[in-house]
């Protein structure tokens, strides 16, 4: 009733192709990036911004980039970890090399490094398929995380294996790396990024290079039988997906933790981006950010769940039991929706159409 | 079982190269040492770890056969399985007990998962099951260690633990390597003559071919589904116990079914063989690389040298070595 697109009609060729047909979704839109850019930051505390927004922010454009691959263009991958570990050296590496380049352009550098070494890893796609595939990506995964514990080069020599974000800012003093940078914003920061990401990503697969995407996805034989190439197109995708992947872990490194190991991309970082597109909904740009929130807020709520009801349990016991939950939820959402959050939000706006009346 | 050309062909590569690559580089490089003797210790000892990888793999591919679900569970089983074994032995059974009792759980276990989650997913996306072998195995890990915590347990069934020398006391094996090969041996043709001659064996494969045709001719698939991963348990247990008395029983057990991946995937995910050699391959490829290649370029390759390896073979055949060859029709 209140929902529906009865009524809109649309005169120009460019209303008909906007992203957001509906008039109330672009209310809704305009709205959450409203309360997103103005209200989150005024009302949040710091601890919120910093170590709740930020992870979500950058994890959903790790996922944001993994869906592309894998739920646009069906190509299975478990290497995530290793090019945001690419996203983060590379960015580490022209940080300290070119101290005056802008951070902006340090990040776009280095998501395109990461987008390079993805189109290596992504050649041998074209001859192995689907489990195979996926197991063949762990290849990167190990291959990378053990190249930048190996080589000092790319830590600068450092003793501990452990690279620093210098301080660096987007323009004068707004420093959003290091330590004067303010939570509020590194996370205006990571925002902006991650919105205009997403944005080019929606746009992305609704081009006739996402169209391909979904076709090679579908059934890749049918595909290269109406003329889409399997090399340029699988590639493109694996070469987004990683620059994509190599921005966030830029981020991950630089804006949200300032200081990193290549532990902290290791394969269970591709297992949790995994899980975020799985759980939000696979092919869906809404899925990633909905995953990524189920999946950084549950350990959160888990760990600290024992608190409020007051059980005072060992800290060991705890996490044993919050590996059991969480397997245990996983396998509970898998069963009760197999398409992911984005397909229950789907659902909820086709009842939204009749509600109140659904008659 | 037929064997193709290609695949002897690259076999023969194999062969060639894992001994050419040390020979040459003893040649040039004057800081790795190369001597027959030496290079022979050094790839028995891979052969003979590379039949533990099987182990882990034989489990997977059991699985996948049947149900076409990608277990990645499997190394929870096997962490599991062993920490029951040895929770259940310190509350006092006997060992032989102990195993029998957690046989039984395995068994249980298998009714819950295909009871629980299995007949759930019925007919969803493979990477949809994946994932949710993938919730089994948080859940799995949490399990074990809540219940019987999460220190490092010995689990010692007797089995002789000492390096001996072998043919003429040039070659150094470790005995315990032999007797884990042995029992990998005989597991396979255990479950070889298991999946041949008795009637379940054979539903097993009739589902493995065709689900639908085997559900036709009137073969209950869910039982299967349970005796197979029932199954599957009875491998991780076996593996559990051979990998918890090598490494004591930890946390880390769960973490070698990443090693039994790249055996899976150059083996085939669809064959049983394909797993044993692929062990093979990987085991001694990795040793040898290891104590000939890595020094060259850093060393502490075996983290991903295994999946280098598959991923080569897989440029040749993207099925595995064994697997089932992919038909793509439209």
């Amino acid at each position: 009733m209140l929902y529906r697109e009865a009524g809109e009609f649309k005169s120009t060729y460019q209303a008909d192709q906007a992203i957001l047909t509906i008039r109330q979704d672009r209310w809704f839109m305009w709205a959450l990036l409203a309360v997103a850019f103005v209200l989150i930051p005024l009302v949040s505390s710091e601890y919120w911004l910093g170590t709740i927004m930020l992870p979500f922010l950058i994890l959903a454009l790790a996922a944001l980039g993994l869906n592309v691959l894998t739920g646009y263009a069906g190509q299975l991958s478990l290497g995530t970890g290793g090019f945001m570990a690419t996203g983060a050296f590379a960015a580490y590496k022209l940080a300290t090399a070119f101290p005056e380049l802008n951070i902006l352009i340090v990040i776009l550098m280095s998501g395109a490094i990461t987008a390079g070494v993805g189109l290596l890893f992504g050649l041998p796609s074209l001859r192995i398929k689907g489990f195979y595939l996926a197991v063949a990506t762990l290849a990167s995964q190990f291959f990378l995380i053990w190249m930048f514990n190996k080589f000092g080069w790319f830590t600068n020599y450092s003793a501990s294996g452990v690279i620093s974000a210098p301080p660096m800012a987007v323009f004068g003093d707004n420093f959003v790396t290091g330590p004067y940078a303010t939570a509020e914003a590194k996370y205006l920061f990571t925002l902006t990024l991650v919105v205009l990401f997403a944005l080019m990503t929606k746009n992305l697969v609704r081009s006739n290079i996402g169209r391909e995407w979904m076709a090679v996805r579908d059934m890749d034989i049918a595909a290269e039988i109406i003329g889409i190439k399997m090399l340029p197109t699988k590639l493109k995708a694996f070469a987004y997906s990683s620059f994509l992947c190599g921005i966030a872990g830029a981020l991950w490194a630089f804006v949200y933790t300032g200081s990193v190991e290549p532990l902290a991309f290791d394969v269970n970082r591709s297992f949790q981006i995994l899980f975020m597109i799985i759980i939000g909904g696979l092919g869906s740009i809404m899925g990633a950010f909905l995953g990524s929130a189920f999946i950084v807020l549950l350990p959160i709520f888990l760990s600290n769940a024992p608190h409020w009801v007051g059980l005072n349990i060992p800290v060991d016991l705890i996490s044993h039991i919050e590996f059991m939950v969480f397997g245990a939820l996983i396998i509970f959402f898998l069963i009760v929706e197999p398409h992911g959050l984005a397909r229950l939000w789907q659902l909820l706006k086709e009842k939204l159409r009749l509600w109140p009346f659904p008659y | 079982m037929r064997i193709e050309k290609s695949v002897i062909f690259i076999f023969i590569w194999t062969l060639l190269l894992m001994v050419a690559i040390p020979w040459t580089i003893g040649k040039v490089s004057s800081n790795i040492f190369f001597e027959w003797p030496f290079f022979f210790e050094v790839a028995i000892g891979g052969l003979l770890a590379g039949v533990m990888y099987s182990l882990v793999a034989l489990g997977f591919v059991l699985i996948f056969k049947a149900s076409g679900v990608f277990n990645f569970a499997q190394g929870a089983m096997v962490l599991f399985s062993a920490l029951t074994l040895v929770g259940l032995n310190e509350l006092g059974l006997p060992m032989w007990l102990a195993i029998i009792a957690t046989l039984a759980v395995m068994l249980l276990l298998a009714v819950a998962i295909e009871r629980v989650v299995l007949r759930s997913l019925v007919n969803q996306e493979h990477i949809i099951l994946f994932m949710a072998t993938i919730g089994i195995t948080y859940f799995l890990d949490g399990f074990g260690q809540t219940l019987w915590g999460s220190e490092v347990k010995i689990l010692d069934l007797g089995i002789p633990n000492n390096p001996g020398l072998y043919f003429d006391g040039k070659i150094l094996i470790n005995d315990f390597d032999l007797v884990a090969a042995l029992i990998a041996g005989l597991l396979v043709i255990g479950l070889a003559l298991f999946f041949q001659y008795t009637r379940i064996g054979r539903a097993l494969r009739a589902v493995a071919d065709d689900h639908q045709a085997a559900l036709s001719v009137g073969i209950p698939l869910k039982h299967i589904w349970v005796i197979v991963w029932a199954v599957a348990g009875i491998v991780a247990l076996v593996a559990g116990i051979m990998w918890g008395s090598k490494l004591g029983v930890q946390f880390s057990l769960a973490l070698i079914a990443l090693k039994a991946l790249p055996v899976l995937i150059l083996g085939g995910f669809t064959s049983v063989p394909g797993a044993i050699i692929g062990g093979l391959i990987i085991g001694a490829g990795e040793k040898l690389a290891e104590v000939f290649v890595a020094p060259l370029i850093g060393g502490g390759i075996e983290d991903w040298f295994a999946y280098m390896l598959a991923l080569a073979f897989l440029v040749f055949r993207p099925q595995g070595l064994f697997g089932e060859k992919i038909i793509e029709r439209v």
